[in-house]
Formats: structure tokens, C-alpha cells, sequence
């Protein structure tokens, strides 16, 4: 697939400013996003499943110039969703889709070999070899890839001007996901609270979640930082980042496509995509619906019906 | 009446201009006793309330929020409720799981001649949040 979509990047690079795809990162566990500008960096794009982040992140901010981008199947419902939303336009994006059959998450893999002392990265059919200055370990894939892309429904591409790949099947509905949030929602809601304050106590409100998160355009607007109205205080106290991931989930209500960039992107490794992932079942019972899959869908807060099959008259 | 034996809470109620402030006002002219421990804020439509407030409300002590609107169909501003009805029924559900129990917020409709279903919407909502007890919240935080 690496060879096509350096084919690919080469016949159209020049039509456009820049493309935005995978390289080497510092060490052989880490891809980074790199920038592609010139016919002879082309060599340096990658594609493995250490490949995790969304590179749709940068297109708002790139409004304005011609941008080729690299999508996997998650990263395209973002691209979809910026669409959809009137953010972006499609004149100036050009999407290279690869099919993926799932990325690395590192804080499974830390679990089981030491990732700081890693050599050598190697890959076999369905399998990760890690080579570390001790010893060697061969691990399936299954084992070490993130959760959400265990039951990834979408590993194609749903929008994409090449796709570099044959097309592949569903793996599930997001089942391994909301097995999470279904597993939250047997507690009590007291047990819950418990539960919210013991993982967000860790939040340092670096806002990591929110600067990866694609559909976060907001950027020096954001609400969390706003004055007036003040919605959340500089107080260090779990309640303000209980506001703040509320906020953000919140915001994103009807938009979030479930990439898990924020939680990935945690350095505190809190279990945020359950919060999204709650909310897009219930707008999922709700109105059918589901973000950047469809070309041209308004997000559902953005718009309603006179009746509503699904929403029960009040109680009183 | 609820809330006159034991000690008021904290509730909020964010009400209409256009009906619900008013049916609380029919019921007071009407001289329908009320619980005293629901707040009253005056907002222009169900549609100003931007969900966030009503987060704001618990993160600050609420023990209850109540949002009250003109009946689908009603509205003043022809589609202000519609878009309320959407986003605070999300609201209503997501809130639980991040641990405020079910019932602590609620959202209803009621016009300003319904005096009588404004006591007993007020009524019953404060006996709920009663029956609950104070928002435990981030009362054990240093």
C-alpha cells in the first residue's frame, strides 16, 4: 500500500501546496505527521499501524490552500464532518484513503514490553515483532491495537479522491466501545460520580484533548478560556475539569465522530471517549443518526422536527 | 407543602418570558401555594438556555434544575422550543452518566394561563429533589 500511496502522492503533489501524511518518527514505536512539499520527501511517508493520528486535524487551519491529506477510515468521517459542518471545502482538500485494519495503542504495548528501551519495530502478518536490547517479543496485533478500532465500523474510507487499498469490511459496530460505556452505566449514578472524580482528579487542563481533537476549531475562541461568559474558573479542582470535559463533550454533540483522538492524546490516560461515545448512542437512538457518514447531513442539534417520534412528552 | 418541614435546597428553575414565567405568575395571582425553594430566573425562550447553564447550576451547588417552556408549537419565537427540546433531552440523558442522578433535571412545558399545572409541575419537581436530598457533588473536596 506504501508504494501506491507514494505513487499516488507524486502524481498529484504538484497541483497542490502540501500533503500531509505519516513519517518516522523519534523512536522506531512513533509515527509523526509530516509534511510533504517537495517531489524528493515523498520517500519519507510511511504506513503501519503506528500510524494513529488524525490528520484531519490540521485542515481548518490550513483553510485557504490546497491540501492533500492522508485518511483512514476513522480520519475520513472527520474530513466528512468538517464538510458537512461548511469548515472546510472540498475544492481544497484532496484525500488519499488507505484502508485500515487497526492502529497501535502504546499504553497496551507498554504493558508488555518496556517501550522506552525499543530497537527495532518489524511486522508480520497480523503481528508486531519488538526487538528491545534485551530481549525480542512477537505479539499479535489483536492484543495491542486500540479498543475502538477492535470493532471498528467504518476501516474504509468513506470519502476519498484516491483509495490506495482494497476496501475493507466492517469489523463490528463499535461493540468493544460500548461495552465500555454499557459497563459505566450499571453503576449508580453516586458510584458514577465516584468513579468521574477518581479518573478526572488526574486532568492537568492541558487541553490536549481539545487541540487533537478535529472538530475542536475554535482554537484561541474556545469557551473553556473565555471571560465573559466565565464558564469555567483557573481553580485546580476537580469540579472545573468535570466542567471542562462536560464542556467539551457537550460541544461536540452531534459533531464527534468518535476517533479517540482525545483520548489518546490524554497524557493522563483518562478514559475520555466513553464520555463521546455515550453521547453518540444516545443521538443515535434519538435521531437516527450518526457523524460524518453521509455527505451533506445537518448535525442534529442544528436542526429538528415538528414531531419527535423518539422523545418521550414530559413527565408533568 | 413540600420543603416548609425540613431544610430548602437549592433548585433552580429557568423559566420562559413568554409562558412558563407566566404561568408561575397566573398561579400566584391565583394564590396556588408554592414551594419557596425553587429559584426563579427569567430567561427569554427555552431556547436561550444553553444546556451548559444548566451545568453551571450543579457545578455551583444546585440540587435540582428545571427548565420550562412554551408547548411545541407554542413558541414565541415560532421554533426556539424545538431546538430546547433537542439539546435538553440529550442533556437529560448524558447527565446521569457523569453521575448527577436521574430526576435532578427536568425539562417541561407550560403556558402562563396553566396556573394550576405550574403548581403542580413546581410542586412535584421540589418533592422529587427533596426525596433525593442534597447533591452530594464535590462536597467531600478539600
Amino acid at each position: 500500500m506504501i508504494d501506491k500511496l507514494k505513487e499516488a502522492v507524486r502524481e498529484h503533489l504538484e497541483e497542490l501546496e502540501l500533503v500531509i501524511g505519516y513519517g518516522e518518527g523519534y523512536d522506531p514505536l512513533h509515527a509523526t505527521p509530516i509534511f510533504v512539499r517537495r517531489p524528493e520527501e515523498v520517500d519519507r511517508l510511511l504506513w503501519n499501524p503506528l500510524c494513529v493520528y488524525n490528520l484531519a486535524t490540521y485542515l481548518y487551519g490550513l483553510k485557504g490552500k490546497k491540501v492533500g491529506v492522508v485518511v483512514k477510515g476513522c480520519d475520513s468521517r472527520s474530513v466528512l464532518q468538517l464538510l458537512n459542518e461548511g469548515l472546510i471545502s472540498r475544492e481544497e482538500v484532496f484525500l488519499f484513503g488507505l484502508p485500515c485494519s487497526g492502529v497501535l495503542d502504546l499504553r497496551k504495548l507498554a504493558e508488555r514490553v518496556d517501550v522506552g528501551r525499543v530497537e527495532e519495530v518489524s511486522w508480520q502478518e497480523g503481528k508486531i515483532l519488538v526487538r528491545t536490547r534485551e530481549k525480542e517479543e512477537t505479539i499479535p496485533l489483536e492484543e495491542v491495537l486500540q479498543d475502538r478500532c477492535l470493532s471498528c465500523p467504518y476501516p474504509t474510507p468513506l470519502i476519498y479522491d484516491v483509495l490506495l487499498g482494497d476496501p475493507l469490511p466492517p469489523k463490528g459496530e463499535n461493540e468493544a466501545l460500548l461495552r465500555q460505556v454499557k459497563e459505566l452505566e450499571e453503576l449508580t449514578p453516586p458510584e458514577r460520580l465516584r468513579y468521574w472524580k477518581e479518573e478526572l482528579e488526574r486532568c492537568i487542563r492541558c487541553y490536549a484533548c481539545r487541540n487533537a481533537c478535529p472538530l475542536c476549531v475554535c482554537q484561541d475562541w474556545c469557551a473553556a478560556e473565555a471571560r465573559d461568559p466565565h464558564w469555567i474558573s483557573m481553580r485546580d479542582g476537580v469540579k472545573e475539569k468535570w466542567m471542562w470535559q462536560v464542556l467539551h463533550a457537550l460541544h461536540l454533540a452531534g459533531r464527534c465522530t468518535g476517533c479517540g483522538e482525545c483520548e489518546r492524546a490524554c497524557p493522563m490516560g483518562i478514559p475520555l471517549l466513553r464520555i463521546r461515545m455515550k453521547i453518540n448512542a444516545e443521538l443515535r437512538e434519538l435521531f437516527d443518526y450518526e457523524a460524518g457518514v453521509k455527505e451533506g447531513e445537518r448535525p442534529p442539534l442544528l436542526t429538528y422536527q415538528v414531531s419527535e417520534p423518539k422523545i418521550e412528552e414530559p413527565k408533568w | 407543602m413540600s420543603g416548609m418541614e425540613e431544610r430548602e435546597r437549592r433548585i433552580v428553575g429557568f423559566l420562559c418570558n413568554w409562558c412558563s414565567y407566566g404561568g408561575a405568575d397566573t398561579a400566584g395571582v391565583a394564590r396556588l401555594q408554592q414551594p419557596t425553594d425553587l429559584r426563579i430566573l427569567r430567561v427569554p425562550c427555552s431556547g436561550r438556555v444553553n444546556p451548559l447553564l444548566v451545568v453551571k447550576a450543579f457545578l455551583e451547588g444546585a440540587d435540582g434544575v428545571l427548565v420550562s417552556g412554551c408547548h411545541p408549537g407554542d413558541c414565541h419565537y415560532v421554533e426556539g422550543n424545538y431546538y430546547a427540546r433537542r439539546r435538553l433531552e440529550l442533556l437529560k440523558r448524558f447527565l446521569p452518566f457523569m453521575g448527577i442522578e436521574p430526576g435532578r433535571f427536568e425539562y417541561t412545558w407550560v403556558s402562563s394561563s396553566e396556573g394550576q399545572r405550574w403548581q403542580k409541575v413546581a410542586t412535584e419537581f421540589v418533592e422529587e429533589i427533596h426525596r433525593l436530598g442534597p447533591f452530594a457533588g464535590w462536597e467531600d473536596e478539600g
